[in-house]
């Protein structure tokens, strides 16, 4: 059917409004000049002030670090719920119960924990940011693998009770096996938020060194430079090339899946 | 009233119509006919504006029809999915045309009531088109069609998500109702026995263009080719080379007797065509005649069809008798016809 | 082994663990913060568990409720601006043919996937006053404008943060739609205005719910964008939050603010699913 040639102003108004504060961010990253806003020509040298950065490198080791250990946590965890919550419970409250932590605003579960730690008088650094990390990944490892279970063959599981195994013979020897793509999907979407999370990291790690996103809110509150801009161009490209990367991968998975 | 001249329709390499031409007249109840994905809906999409042709032109009455927006046209198209608006009642839904119109509502309510007293659903107007049967349904998109007095209505697929028993009774009300409202209806179906009960004329398709246009009788009893010969009722072939006496030589049968329905060079390639009906099943002892053995028989009610398997051919041959046959599977037989209930038609095509 | 035994075993080993982690780290904080809301504050922070209404009365204070209220407005434009973008591009996309929309989709969500901050602060290079924005006002001869440090800049960075979140349900919406339902419209004598207005509009009432709720809740409960790019002047009940916890260490009247800002996300879901059920 026609469509409006008046729709496509709108519609590239929106990729324009997505991007130009990118591509803008990413030209500045090579100035020369001492501005972060006004552009003096060509130069590399902001990269080579990151390198040397110490406050930058220890804040990406930081994030790194929290990431996998909140993705440990939250693969895990979140597999075992999600089979509990999908094969042995029809429960609607545990189902809530579970995806609240997807959908409760970041900032309320960030001051809830640093409530919650305060009262047990924990003192704060990386492991409590990674343990709150793992309470919203553990919500979105949950949510995929179940999608994933939802799909899958429940007869080939009673088959495997009935021969004799016990719930976890059948989940290790069974379900798993049939999971392994979406826990795989799951894990990198913890992971990726993991790493991208401020809110909770802010409030959660008291005085210790900070995660990247921390450096960099505190860059800014500071004063822009154009080395903030080098780090936003690394950045843009990590994550443009995992988002990519992970697209392909899926596609490669599903086509697999069908053979 | 609509004439189809030259319409042709390209989808990347598929061809969906080709060189399509049709003239349809007033107050006729036209069916086109043909396989699935022959162009059928292409064919009807174009006329009601969906679609744009390559090549060709469409006028209703004289009026250039392609020139107009879907939304001008004075066309109904019932789609084959009846896509009835899911969130409007039955009576909002078939309001709906009216009130594009700017009709008085005092007006609009009126129509509205009529025309679903017509079609039997006053009594559901307030509900909602998931609570609906499929009868039920596709009566409320005739009706939601109808009610705007179109000059012309397309019908594709309407019976054809129906089972089998509403499917009968529908077909009796779209005649009835094509009578009462005297609208021309063109009418989509791949099921033959459908086309032949509804229309006053039939247009045959196939890969995108018209292989014949006849009366339902007509088409029957003298298909012109042998697609429409095939997909016309359950022809017997036999392919062979036309003789002289109007006939045809069969390689394996020897001469068969036939009418051609057009003048044929002697030892072209030709292809002779009997209904089953017309097939008479003699004694094995017969002087004339096919010699075979009995397949099959099968009781339909008032018909048997007898499958007869002939050596040297790779199809039975199907024969159609009144009443319960009386012959057993295995008896020996001769099939035979007159030639002129055989039709003799050029092969290729 | 009896089968249900089994069955309660497997509960047991596949609910516990993750359960006791929510338990724990999810609900026992929350209930935490909801009880601080009746008790007073400690003179250094934490809190004295003593009984008090005055976190309540605080709250419905002007000096409070129009920061409250403030927020609800920023939420509502962003919404509503994120809404009248999304719709047409949800809608053309949808309309693409199967590669395109794929690469159009991907290329909506791409932005959302890095870091938060950054994107943030994309916006503080292109607003500020020796910005990309005034240099191209300068070249029509305008005068640099104060667009940063306002409520507008606010609301750029907040649509420009959560816009993938409308465009995707409503794309969801819209792509299940028949397409035969438009073409219906318009053979009864329907314009395409109409057919959007009476069709396709109300068939996707509950993508639009849904992109809207997905766009307003982080809207609303934000505190980086209106920290970074409001300035002082502009408030938002997260910075409220933020500084009742992290400088002026009023636990307690924190942890109401936190309780309205949630009530109010409630009161919307169940509207949500109230209109969702209806249309
Ligand atoms: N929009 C389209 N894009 C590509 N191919 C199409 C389109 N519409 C129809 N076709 C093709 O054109 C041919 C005719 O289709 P159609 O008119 O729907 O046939 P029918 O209704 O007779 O079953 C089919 O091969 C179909 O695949
Ligand atoms: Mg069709």
């Amino acid at each position: 059917m026609r469509r409006s040639k008046l729709l496509y102003v709108p519609f590239w108004a929106t990729y324009v409004f997505l991007y130009a504060p990118i591509a803008v961010l990413v030209v500045m990253s090579f100035n020369a000049g001492e501005s972060a806003y006004t552009y003096e020509g060509f130069s590399l040298k902001w990269y080579g002030e990151l390198a040397g950065d110490d406050r930058i490198m220890n804040g990406v080791v930081n994030t790194l670090i929290v990431a996998v250990g909140s993705t440990v946590i939250a693969t895990v965890l979140g597999t075992l719920l999600a089979v509990g919550l999908a094969r042995y419970t029809r429960s609607k409250l545990l189902d809530a119960v579970s995806l609240m932590p997807a959908v409760l605003p970041d900032l309320v579960l960030a001051i809830g924990l640093l409530v919650f730690y305060g009262m047990i008088q924990l003192t704060l650094g990386l492991y409590s940011v990674i343990l709150a990390h793992g309470v919203f990944a553990m919500a979105f490892v949950a949510a995929v693998v179940r999608t994933r279970l939802s799909g899958a063959d429940t007869s080939l599981e009673e088959a495997s009770r009935d021969l004799g195994a016990g719930p976890v013979a059948t989940f290790m020897r069974i379900t798993l096996p049939q999971l392994a793509p979406g826990i795989v999907a799951g894990a990198l979407l913890a992971f990726t938020l993991s790493l991208d999370e401020f809110v909770i990291a802010f409030f959660t790690i008291g005085n210790a060194e900070p995660t990247l996103p921390i450096v960099i809110y505190s860059m800014i509150r500071f004063g822009v430079t154009p080395k903030i801009n080098a780090l936003a161009a690394i950045l843009l490209l990590v994550s443009f090339t995992a988002v990519i990367a992970g697209q392909r991968l899926t596609k490669i998975g599903e086509s697999r899946a069908q053979d | 009233m609509l004439k189809i001249d030259g319409v042709s329709r390209t989808f990347g390499d598929v061809t969906a119509l080709d060189g399509v031409s049709l003239e349809i007249g007033q107050g006729e109840f036209f069916a086109l006919l043909g396989p699935s994905g022959c162009g059928k809906t292409t064919l009807l999409r174009i006329i009601a504006g969906f679609e744009t042709p390559d090549a060709g032109t469409v006028t209703l009455d004289g009026d250039d029809l392609l020139s107009l927006q879907p939304n001008r046209r004075p066309i109904s198209l019932m789609f084959q999915s009846y896509a009835l608006f899911p969130h409007m009642t039955v009576a909002k839904n078939v309001a709906y045309g009216l009130e594009r119109e700017r009709l008085p509502r005092q007006e609009v309510r009126q129509r509205v009531g009529e025309v679903l007293e017509t079609v039997g659903l006053s009594a559901h107007a307030s509900r909602k088109p998931a609570q609906l049967s499929g009868g039920q349904r596709q009566r409320v998109a005739l009706a939601r069609s109808i009610v705007k007095r179109p000059r012309l209505l397309l019908l594709d697929e309407p019976l054809s998500a129906l089972d089998k028993k509403v499917r009968a009774d529908m077909q009796l009300e779209l005649k009835r109702l094509q009578h009462e409202v005297g609208i021309t209806f063109v009418v989509v179906t791949h099921d033959q026995e459908e086309a032949m009960s509804l229309a006053d004329r039939i247009a045959v398709f196939d890969n995108g263009q018209v292989r014949q246009v006849d009366e339902p009788i007509a088409l029957y009893e003298r298909p012109r080719s042998p697609f429409v010969a095939d997909f016309v009722g359950a022809n017997n072939l036999f392919p062979g080379v036309a003789g002289g006496s109007g006939g045809i030589e069969s390689e394996t049968f020897g001469e068969l007797a036939g009418t051609p329905l057009t003048e044929l060079e002697p030892g072209t390639e030709a292809l002779l065509a009997v209904r089953p009906e017309k097939i008479e099943l003699a004694d094995e002892n017969a002087a004339r005649g096919l010699a075979g053995s009995v397949l099959d028989v099968s009781f339909y009610g008032g018909v048997s069809h007898v499958s007869v398997d002939v050596p040297g051919r790779a199809k039975p041959v199907l024969a159609a008798v009144q009443g319960a046959a009386t012959l057993s599977v295995g008896a020996k037989v001769k099939v035979r016809w007159d030639a002129g209930d055989a039709v003799v038609m050029a092969a290729g095509q | 082994m009896s089968r249900s035994r089994g069955r309660r075993l497997g509960a047991f080993v596949f609910l516990t663990p993750g359960l006791t982690y929510l338990v724990v780290l999810l609900l026992v904080p929350l209930a935490l913060v909801l009880s601080y809301t009746v008790f007073q504050r400690g003179r250094f922070g934490g809190v004295v568990y003593e009984f008090t209404a005055e976190n309540f009365e605080r709250l419905v204070d002007p000096l409070y409720l129009d920061v409250v209220i403030g927020s609800l407005k920023i939420a509502a434009v962003t919404t509503v601006i994120a809404l009248l973008a999304g719709y047409p591009t949800a809608y053309l996309i949808a309309q693409l043919p199967r590669k395109w929309k794929t690469i159009a989709l991907v290329a909506i969500v791409l932005p959302f996937w890095t870091n938060f901050i950054i994107r943030v602060y994309a916006w503080i290079i292109l607003l500020s006053g020796p910005g990309l924005v005034n240099s191209g006002l300068k070249v029509f001869g305008i005068e640099p404008l104060e667009l940063l440090y306002n409520e507008g800049a606010i609301v750029a960075g907040l649509v420009y943060s959560y816009l993938p979140l409308m465009v995707l349900p409503l794309f969801a919406a819209i792509e299940k739609l028949d397409p035969q339902l438009r073409e219906a419209s318009a053979n009864l004598g329907a314009s395409g205005l109409t057919t959007f207005r009476k069709v396709t509009l109300p068939l996707t009432v509950p993508g639009v719910l849904t992109g809207s709720l997905f766009v307003f809740v982080p809207s609303f409960g934000n505190f980086v964008i209106p920290e970074l790019l409001g300035g002082s002047k502009s408030l938002m009940v997260g910075n409220l939050i933020r500084q009742q916890f992290l400088s002026a260490r009023d636990w307690p009247f924190g942890s109401t603010l936190a309780l309205a800002l949630i009530a109010v996300l409630l009161v919307l879901l169940v509207a949500q699913a109230w209109v969702a059920r209806r249309a």
